[in-house]
């Protein structure tokens, strides 16, 4: 019994180790402030307008600040730490990320690919330079960073992209039905489990014209859905939204990034 | 019997499952990885019209490097690789070495432009700065992504079972990674005349 315990235990240190290449901070909100820049009202401030956002749009804000890139420059961090967390909506990509590193002397505002239209890498470069710079060169980091944020929010408030109007559409119609990004590994566990020991022996015992009455089990209908807690939606966007944490948690919805956005240093 | 039965089924079952839909699978992927590539080229050459006209009118003396540049431009956009190309190392260098001359001529004229000051303090060409510092950060991306695409490609038909169904079925041929230009901001050492 110890024997294949310890393959297995070999196989999953092999399989995991290269990705421990670069380590990100988990994401614990909308505002992950590793390196401690943000007071807590100004961390309840962004958390807030980024709910805002989310709710209104579905487009996803997420505020970083890390203590270390570890060796990688912004841009490669930026976008790595984007499609790390998942930021966005899987079908639309719209994320946007403002990452700050203030050993590096770094800051980078994260485009996703679906929202490269609404925050083109000029008005980035603009609210690097002409907002968010000026303040930290005097000191103030909160201050810049909720300054920029507001700005950034500004773009996010336009009106949806064709590619993330489909999403929200498809994401409506398709909700609690599964195949939205990010899903909840807890139901997809559920699932499998329904389909192995329901529905496999009723096809079996059907094709085999045996009477399986225990395997003719109602439709289950009261199984965890695919989107959070049922709220899907309006509470926090779908694809593990942040309903059922008591407006707590959040996760990201799946999109990817690929570069867009602008960075500045001081 | 029965057990045997099954076994001739599990067989067939695997046999089926070796690379007839993880090639093509894995080759769609790294296709449009490698669209996604030229894309972030073909932005990068959208790009330089603008900067001939700011630079054209700002710093007639910048006149030979800029036509230099253009040059470069035209021949890279003339070669444009197809998915099927990508198995042709010599097609994929030659890409490779259109595009790289075309960022080293264009670097060098960003470098020399830099130091007017007239220039620097142009809108224009700030934002032109932005863009095609968010440009050939997007290729780099790009690329990254490709290479990704191609190794796992090349992993999938050359490693059992997959290997079976690209050499039997698909007749799969390797793909051809893309080196990272180290030096993009670097002036090229190699004359502009010799490239082909």
């Amino acid at each position: 019994m110890i024997r294949p315990l310890h393959w297995l235990l070999l196989a999953l240190a092999l399989v995991a180790s290269p990705a421990a290449a670069q380590t990100f901070p988990e994401l614990t909100g909308r505002v992950v402030d590793s390196a401690e820049l943000l007071s807590p009202e100004q961390e309840a401030q962004l958390t807030a307008l980024s709910a805002e956002i989310e709710t209104a749009s579905s487009r996803q804000f997420v505020v970083a600040t890390v203590p270390d890139l570890q060796g990688y420059p912004i841009e490669d961090f930026g976008y790595r730490l984007g499609r790390e967390w998942g930021i966005g909506q899987s079908e639309a990509n719209n994320g946007v990320i403002l990452l700050v590193a203030p050993n590096e002397r770094r800051v980078r505002i994260e485009v996703g690919y679906g929202l490269e239209p609404v925050i083109p890498d000029g008005y980035a470069s603009q609210v690097i330079n002409g907002t968010i710079l000026p303040a930290f060169r005097d000191g103030d980091m909160g201050g810049g960073i909720v300054a920029g944020a507001n700005e950034i929010a500004e773009q996010l408030r336009l009106p949806l992209e064709a590619a993330e109007a489909r999403a929200l559409e498809a994401a409506k119609a398709s909700r609690g039905s599964g195949d939205s990004g990010g899903m909840n590994w807890i139901a997809l566990i559920f699932w499998i489990a329904v389909l192995l020991f329901i529905l496999v022996p009723i096809v079996i015992g059907a094709a085999g014209g045996k009477k399986y009455r225990r395997g003719r089990a109602p439709v289950v209908i009261w199984g965890p859905t695919w989107g959070g807690s049922g709220g899907g939606w309006g509470s926090g966007g779908f694809g593990g939204g942040s309903g059922g944490f008591g407006g707590g948690g959040f996760s990201g919805g799946g999109g990817s990034f690929g570069g867009g956005g602008a960075s500045g240093g001081w | 019997m029965s057990i045997r039965l099954a076994f001739i089924g599990i067989m067939a079952l695997s046999l089926s499952a070796c690379g007839i839909n993880s090639v093509p699978t894995a080759e769609e992927n790294a296709k449009a990885k490698w669209a996604d590539v030229q894309a972030a080229y073909q932005r990068r050459a959208d790009l330089i019209p603008n900067l001939q006209a700011t630079v054209q009118g700002a710093a007639g003396s910048e006149r030979q490097i800029l036509t230099e540049v253009i040059d470069a431009r035209s021949r890279a956009t003339a070669i444009q690789i197809t998915g099927d190309d990508l198995t042709d190392p010599a097609r994929v260098q030659q890409f490779q070495a259109a595009q790289q001359q075309l960022g080293g001529t264009l670097s060098r004229l960003l470098a020399n432009v830099e130091a007017y000051p007239q220039l620097q303090s142009q809108q224009g060409f700030q934002t032109f700065m932005t863009q095609i510092e968010g440009t050939e950060n997007r290729i780099n991306i790009a690329i990254r992504d490709y290479n990704e695409a191609v190794r796992g490609y090349n992993t999938t038909i050359r490693t059992f079972p997959d290997a079976i169904g690209a050499r039997v079925i698909h007749g799969a041929e390797p793909m051809v990674p893309f080196e990272a230009q180290a030096g993009a901001n670097q002036a090229p050492t190699v004359d502009f005349g010799n490239s082909n």
